[in-house]
């Protein structure tokens, strides 16, 4: 264990900032892991909150103490170079990590206040109440139309009505209705991957989950489609809680509420977006944001 | 290098192709009506039929072989009379009942004279086989009418189409009718025998049985009387045909138009006439049952066997493979047993099938077989019911052979499934049998087809395992007939693969049977190909459906 450094002076002189390797030492040395959260963030209604958590692939291990309180119906951007382990923590939210069976977690999440990983929570259920978009698009081999309904389906709907209404208000709400209502019948990988991607959005809005996971969702897209998704982001913020794992830092900065800045496994500066961009307290979130590292 | 590889490409190609061409061409050509011919020998004496082969035979290896024989004086002698080496024919003779042989070997330095005579008829018998020789009379109700083979020939055509008729309804008499009381008196002995079994001999419904048993035998034999008496009113009718051909040897035999299949006279038929013939020996071939010893008639049964064993076999192995390849693919936990499992089944890909035939017979005959014997046939008893080889064991022994592939393959199109797509489905809240089941299992059905393409072919070709599991050289009961319960998968049935060993290697008349063992074989890939052909246009529409759409 290395000496505690003095705290060191930042970019502006500001004596308030500190080494990222300064805490991440304090933190290996025993100190409790930051809690204090922004106190923007504090007086919003809380969707979701990290508690303690920490996560291991085998005997590596990948997220470190995450404490973080994620605002209701906000979009919520995290950043942070590559292996520093957002998707990880994205994908633990609705426990998608399980599938690998080396995983080990530890600490809590809360959704809504009701534990996410204690025994007996019903994965299937809580995968309900938080839909996902992935980075790279992945429509089923199947009808548009099949594609939108398929959480309904795998749920026993079949009356007719029910899933015709709610195929053409997802879409909608994906904004895609316009573009395929007149073939929703045919395969959903004719379509472009701008498309497939709001498709997968209106996939996960369709059984109207609570939040909404988006894990780099335009990273394979171009331009346009990317702005579009964007547009979309913004249309939905209110009605779903959005968490999205993105590289994009225009992204981040334009679409999201509150930015979270993760390095090496931890959470290390958190707060309304324009503070993190704008004004960091830390050197690494300073110098990730101004693009000198990541 | 490139040299190398391509070389040894080149000679798999080759050896293929030269394979199927072979096979193609001896499979086609054997239908095809030849000449017939007459020769008259040194000795006066006179053969006809038709030339089946020719040959050149090695004087001098002959003469080196046997220096002081009387052969090889002759050859010595012939050739010097004809050139350096003499030719010899093999010539189908035929005219089994006066001859005691089918073909003859006729060296060309003892034939005097040859020619075709015009009015030469070849005779396809249902018994002794071929005849040839030259129509001298037609007789109807023992006179004869006809002095001139032209008018005897015409004569013939009139009448042999409603003969044959006959003759066919008369078999459709004696195996529909007769089979179907049969069956009834059968059923009917063993309902007595059940009685018997169940409530003890004595007992009352034991005497009911018997008493039912007692009525049924009289109306069965009423009736047996009644379909006898038909078909001996047909055999009268059919009686009062006859036609005397004369042979070579001035012969004259005469030949009963019921027994005749088919005749024609070789010398006059044009190019149609030919194609006509070649025409009605295919469907022959294709769509009759086998006649003497299977090297003449059709080879129905044995598609018949083939493709519904391999179509009951694909019905056993596929759903057993999937589910095996799911569990250890989908569920199971890697591990050192999950890769033992795989590395046995591997292995089991590799077994002699003899040793799955010899499985079969022990543990699906004989084990499985003879329990459900017990427990539900036991009237039956002594004689086996399913304790015997059949098609339904016949098909779970070749289900077992192929079972490997199957797995592997459909191993190979799970793990090609993209492991976004199941995340996908599992964020959607699906459980894990849900994304199994509509998104796994329809993207891997392709691959699941190619191993079921596999296999099928690996099943239908397979013949040594089928000979100890159920494949007999001749059934004569179809294994789907009208007789309830229709299907009868514990009956013996005909396979083309055991047919061609049949016809090729233990035929009486081997010389005839060679050229159906090609055409046998030619089918039997043509088989092979159509239910491939089958299944690769399934995968192909399969396939289009989850083209996935590049970004």
């Amino acid at each position: 264990m290395r000496e505690l450094q003095p705290i060191p002076v930042g970019p502006r002189g500001d004596t308030v900032h500190e080494d990222v390797t300064d805490r991440l030492a304090r933190i290996a040395a025993g100190e409790s892991a930051p809690t204090e959260t922004h106190p923007e963030i504090e007086s919003e209604s809380i969707v979701l909150e990290m508690r303690d958590f920490c996560l291991s692939y085998g005997t590596k291990q990948a997220l470190f103490g995450i404490n973080m309180k994620v605002a209701r119906g906000k979009v919520t951007a995290i950043i942070g170079p590559s292996g520093c382990g957002k998707s990880t923590l994205l994908r633990s939210i609705n426990r998608i990590n399980d599938l690998l069976p080396t995983v080990r977690i530890r600490g809590d999440m809360l959704l809504d206040g009701m534990s996410i990983y204690a025994p007996g929570v019903d994965v299937i259920e809580l995968r309900k109440r938080i839909g996902m978009v992935f980075q790279k698009p992945n429509p089923f081999p199947m009808s548009i139309y099949e594609n939108v309904v398929y959480p309904l389906r795998i749920d026993g709907e079949t009356n007719r009505g029910m899933l015709d209404e709610v195929c053409e208000r997802s879409l909608r709400r994906a904004a895609l209705w316009e573009e395929v209502k007149d073939r929703l019948r045919e395969n959903a990988l004719g379509l472009s991957g701008g498309q497939q991607q709001r498709l997968c959005i209106a996939r996960a809005i369709a059984a109207d989950p609570e939040m909404l996971l988006m894990d780099e969702p335009c990273s394979a897209l171009d331009p346009i489609a990317t702005t579009k998704i964007e547009n979309l982001m913004e249309e939905l913020k209110g009605q779903y809680s959005i968490l999205i794992v993105t590289h994009n830092l225009q992204q981040a900065a334009r679409t999201s509420d509150y930015t979270a800045f993760m390095y090496l496994g931890r959470l290390i500066e958190y707060g309304p977006t324009a503070n993190i961009f704008s004004n960091p307290h830390l050197v690494e979130t300073q110098e990730y944001v101004t693009g000198r590292f990541g | 290098m490139i040299w190398l590889t391509g070389g040894a490409l080149l000679i798999a190609v080759l050896m293929i192709t030269g394979l199927l061409a072979f096979v193609f061409f001896r499979g086609i050509t054997t239908m095809w009506p030849g000449p017939v011919v007459k020769l008259t020998m040194d000795d006066g004496a006179t053969l006809m039929g038709e030339i089946t082969r020719t040959e050149v035979q090695r004087y001098a290896a002959v003469a080196a072989a046997r220096p002081r024989t009387e052969k090889a004086a002759l050859l010595r002698r012939a050739s010097t009379a004809h050139g350096a080496s003499p030719r010899r024919r093999l010539l189908r003779i035929g005219n089994y009942e006066l001859t005691g042989e089918h073909f003859r070997w006729v060296d060309d330095y003892q034939v005097a004279a040859e020619d075709r005579p015009a009015w030469a008829v070849v005779v396809e018998r249902t018994a002794w086989g071929r005849f040839y020789g030259v129509p001298r009379a037609f007789i109807v109700e023992g006179q004869r009418v006809t002095e001139t083979p032209e008018e005897t020939w015409a004569l013939f055509g009139n009448y042999h189409p409603e003969v044959t008729a006959r003759r066919t309804k008369r078999r459709r008499l004696e195996t529909k009718d007769i089979g179907r009381l049969n069956a009834e008196l059968e059923a009917a002995r063993l309902a007595v025998r059940a009685a018997e079994l169940r409530m003890g001999s004595g007992s009352g419904v034991h005497a009911e049985r018997l008493r039912d048993y007692a009525t049924a035998v009289q109306r069965i034999s009423n009736e047996f009387a009644r379909v006898r008496a038909e078909v001996a009113a047909l055999n009268a009718e059919n009686a009062k045909f006859k036609m005397i051909l004369e042979t070579a040897d001035k012969r004259e035999v005469t030949l009963a138009l019921a027994d005749i299949v088919r005749a024609y006279p070789a010398n006059q038929l044009g190019f149609t006439g030919k194609l006509a013939l070649y025409a009605s020996r295919w469907r022959e071939f294709l769509m009759d049952e086998p006649r003497e010893a299977n090297s003449e008639g059709g080879v129905f049964p044995a598609i018949f066997g083939t493709v519904v064993m391999t179509l009951i076999m694909s019905l056993v192995v596929a759903p057993f493979g999937v589910m095996a390849a799911l569990y250890l693919r989908e569920y199971a936990k890697a591990g050192a047993m999950v890769s033992a499992v795989r590395i046995a089944i591997n292995n089991l890909a590799g077994v002699p099938s003899i040793v799955f035939g010899v499985f079969g017979l022990g543990f699906f005959c004989y084990l499985i077989g003879g329990s459900v014997d017990k427990m539900f046939f036991a009237e039956r008893l002594p004689n086996p019911t399913y304790g015997k080889g059949g098609l339904l064991w016949a098909a779970f022994t070749l289900a077992l052979l192929t079972l490997p592939v199957i797995i592997v393959a459909t191993e190979e199109a799970l793990a090609a499934v993209p492991n976004s797509l199941r995340e996908g489905s599992y964020a959607c809240g699906a459980s894990k049998w849900q994304t199994i089941r509509r998104i796994v299992l329809p993207h891997a059905m392709p691959g699941i087809m190619t191993g079921l393409i596999l296999a099928m072919a690996r099943g239908a070709g397979e013949v040594a395992p089928l000979m100890l599991v159920g494949v007999v050289k001749l059934a004569p009961e179809l294994p789907v007939d009208g007789i309830f319960p229709f299907l009868h998968p514990e009956r013996s049935f005909m396979h083309l693969g055991f047919h061609i060993y049949d016809l090729g290697f233990q035929s009486q008349n081997s010389e005839a049977a060679k050229p159906m063992v090609y055409t046998t074989t030619l089918l039997l890939i043509g088989i092979i190909f159509m239910l491939n052909f089958l299944a690769i246009r399934l995968r192909a529409r399969l396939r289009r459906k989850f083209v996935s759409v590049a970004l």
